[in-house]
């Protein structure tokens, strides 16, 4: 037994071989180590970290089931509370969730709670375990639009109480930013995206690809001509910002959404018909886990890779876990630094990319500090690629094309926190959809509170 | 999966499918479009929807081959086989297409300019045109007489059709801006125009109109992957906003439109498609002599 105020180490490939290839980055934990871990637990009585959870799962139940090295009935906890382990058990941002109030944490480092789902999940996956629903069929059919974690929690959740759902996805892969977005070396496609998808499948949620709401077909002709009684709009935020700098239209400057769509879902990485721009130099603009992403992607495309962000270390948005992966891996960070402007060649090509540095101001209306430009700092730097990593919104689409569904000036759609009712009746919304660009697990929780709002609504007219 | 129940070569290097698509057909208008994936290992390619069966859900698309995923359309797909994906429509339909303009359509005095393959895109405009009492002119225009596809089609919809080659070897001598001068000297007058084709063209015949005050819609053609507005690759430059042509198109005002920049932008990935075309042309003796692929080393 190691020390208790110490969780156990986990294997990781090393950086400079990892740097080099696609493959998931955290190996995982090993039945003994993760036994080791769950006995650090302190099975409190008033746990914390289930308040730190946005899906709430009973996280001293299912550790002490670990410890028990009931691995099966660890998995069927879970369950009751998560469509998507696997996926949570990897990109939640923890620190800030339930191990970050974890009582471990105080005098030592928190239980690795994530890692423990994570083993979990893939336990129960290599041995063939599905999450279980004998609710009998009521009847009522529900439409979900989108396959992201929130549409995929909503439709779980849904299934599970007995109702028909039919997922609709624009693209022809589901599972929303977890294929388009999130890499491969943080999580696995074929392994752990698409197992998850067949878990929800399983519980008998039917999913059609290629199908664009709002152009395919729209929500009212879903509600007067398909059938479906209720829907839950999970459409995500997906339109990428831009700065609106002189040369951002140059060749070689991308959205994020872009560079990630074709590698992750495109498969470029592995020479599959999609081109990707494998830069020799790559500047990304932006300091979130879509940043990360896409400068790690760059790095295993071949390239020297630098992140211009411009508040400080302190500011960064993306997970700490992330930001360290980067930096090992040889990622440069190019703090307290702002573009100004792009620079082209004669055939439209980047060249290179104007800097400004900035330093800290006073705190602006959300308690961060503002950048502020230092007149005359202005440097170039070098580059043939530049990706711009700046949030996204929603896109207008499906509010365009719905009758009466009420959005805000910043294009989300208007819902309630506790049930995702949204100004029409029988449409109920939830995730990045409703509140921008946020976490997977933020967007798991939002579909799982519709899905109790749309069973409500329907006991309610009973 | 959606079943190509019909295919049939139309020209040179030029190819029509129908394929079966009903949430598609059920849906379109003229100047949308849909996006193809062959297999698993495809790529995303928007082609403009050309003709729709709605009865029996049919959706018509004209390819050109000109790189290695519509080589391999023409090539590896017959009737029987499927697209794995086949999604739309995408994009705004046609503002000349829509009931609630038909009052001002029906005022104006519209001239299409159709370029090579753009003669696709152009016919279902002017069928709902004259399915709705609009009259249109036409110029169909191709580099030569083997690339001509659809004459008989379009003149059948057509109220007033012309066609030109660019070497003579059919119909008037010349190019369609040529022609649409040329109908102009006559004194025909135009008041709306509408050019689809290859960018440069698109282009001169923007330079043309407007110098003869024609109003000119054109359809952009730019790089796209996704085709709903979540990446921006298609992303273009008309008046002085940046607009993403997957959604906010790909129908615009072609005066406005920034074409150099467009056109140094549809060349972003020339490389990679030259060696994968070249890769593919030389099937199992490829040994990089593209010079990028590592294959001969």
């Amino acid at each position: 037994m190691g020390d208790p105020m110490v969780r156990v180490p986990i294997s990781e490939q090393e950086p400079l071989v990892r740097a080099k290839n696609f493959e998931e980055v955290c190996l995982g934990y090993t039945e003994e180590e993760a036994v080791e871990e769950a006995s650090r637990c302190l099975n409190c009585k008033n746990p914390r970290c289930v308040g730190g959870c946005p899906v709430s799962i009973n996280i001293p139940a299912f550790i002490e089931q670990v410890k028990e090295r009931n691995f099966e009935k660890a998995y069927e906890i879970i369950s009751e509370s998560s469509a998507l382990p696997a996926v949570c058990g990897r990109v939640c941002p923890q620190e800030s969730q339930c191990e970050g109030v974890c009582i471990r944490g105080i005098k030592g480092e928190a239980v690795a709670i994530g890692k423990l789902e994570r083993f979990v999940a893939d336990w129960a996956r290599e041995h063939g375990i599905k999450p279980k629903t004998n609710a009998p069929k009521n009847g009522h059919k529900v439409a979900v639009i989108g396959s992201g974690p929130s549409g995929l929690t909503c439709a779980g959740d849904l299934a599970k109480l007995g109702y028909e759902v039919t997922i609709f996805e624009a693209l022809h892969k589901t599972g929303g930013v977890l294929v388009y977005g999130i890499p491969e070396f943080r999580l696995p496609k074929d392994e752990v995206v698409a197992a998850e998808v067949e878990n929800v499948k399983s519980l008998g949620v039917k999913i059609e690809t290629n199908v664009v709401v709002g152009k395919s077909v729209t929500i009212d002709q879903l509600m007067e001509d398909e059938g479906y009684e209720a829907v839950f709009i999970g459409s995500g935020a997906g339109l990428p910002r831009f700065m609106g700098i002189p040369g951002e239209q140059s060749n070689g400057v991308f959205s994020a959404n872009e560079f990630l769509t074709r590698n992750n879902l495109m498969k470029a990485y592995l020479n599959h018909d999609t081109p990707i721009s494998r830069g020799k130099k790559v500047v990304v603009v932006g300091g979130g886990n879509v940043a990360m992403d896409a400068a790690r992607t760059a790095l295993r495309l071949g390239a020297e890779v630098h992140v211009v962000y411009r508040r400080s270390e302190a500011e960064l948005p993306a997970r700490a876990e992330e930001v360290h992966h980067a930096k090992e891996e040889g990622i440069i960070f190019d703090l307290l630094q702002n573009p100004v402007e792009i620079l082209s060649d004669e055939n439209g090509w980047v060249r290179g990319i104007k800097i400004i540095k900035m330093e800290l101001g006073e705190p602006d209306e959300s308690g961060r500090r503002r950048p502020v430009e230092i007149a005359g700092s202005e440097y170039e730097i070098e580059c043939d690629t530049v990706i711009m990593s700046l949030g996204t919104s929603p896109n207008p689409l499906i509010a365009s094309t719905t009758e009466g569904l009420e959005t805000n000036r910043r294009g989300c759609i208007v819902a309630k926190e506790e049930d995702g009712e949204t100004s029409k009746t029988a449409v109920y919304a939830g995730g990045d959809a409703v509140t921008g660009a946020a976490t997977v697990i933020l967007a798991m929780g939002a579909g799982k509170q519709a899905a109790k709002g749309i069973d409500a609504y329907f006991k309610s007219r009973a | 999966m959606y079943p190509i129940v019909k295919k049939e070569k139309l020209a040179d290097r030029i190819y029509l499918m129908d394929v079966k698509a009903p949430r598609v057909a059920a849906s379109c208008l003229p100047g949308q479009f849909v996006i193809v994936k062959i297999d698993e290992e495809g790529e995303r390619i928007p082609l403009t929807i050309c003709d729709y069966d709605r009865e029996n859900g049919l959706i018509t698309i004209v390819f050109q081959t000109v790189g290695a995923s519509t080589e391999r359309m023409a090539r590896d797909l017959e009737e029987g086989d499927a697209f794995e994906d086949f999604v739309g429509p995408l994009g705004q339909p046609s503002e000349l297409c829509l009931e609630k303009n038909l009052e001002e359509t029906k005022k104006k005095n519209i001239v299409f300019i159709a370029g090579g393959v753009g003669t696709a895109p152009v016919y279902p405009q002017v069928k709902w045109l004259e399915e709705h009492g609009v009259k249109t002119t036409v110029i169909m225009g191709s580099r030569t007489k083997d690339l001509l596809f659809f004459v008989d089609k379009m003149e059948a919809v057509a109220t007033d059709l012309h066609v030109t080659t660019d070497d003579g070897s059919f119909g008037f001598h010349g190019m369609g801006t040529n022609q649409l001068q040329a109908l102009v000297d006559e004194g025909r007058t135009f008041n709306h125009c509408v050019a689809i084709g290859p960018m440069i063209m698109m282009k001169f015949v923007c330079k043309l109109t407007k110098e003869l005050q024609i109003p000119t819609i054109v359809s952009m053609n730019p790089i796209m992957v996704d085709g709903t507005g979540m990446c921006g690759a298609c992303r273009l430059v008309v008046g002085d906003e940046v607009k993403f042509a997957c959604v906010d198109g790909p129908e615009f005002d072609g005066h406005k439109v920034d074409f150099d920049q467009a056109m140094a932008r549809q060349t972003q990935y020339k490389t990679e498609e030259g060696r994968a075309k070249l890769a593919l042309e030389e099937g199992d003796s490829h040994h990089g002599g593209c010079g990028h692929c590592g294959g001969d080393e």
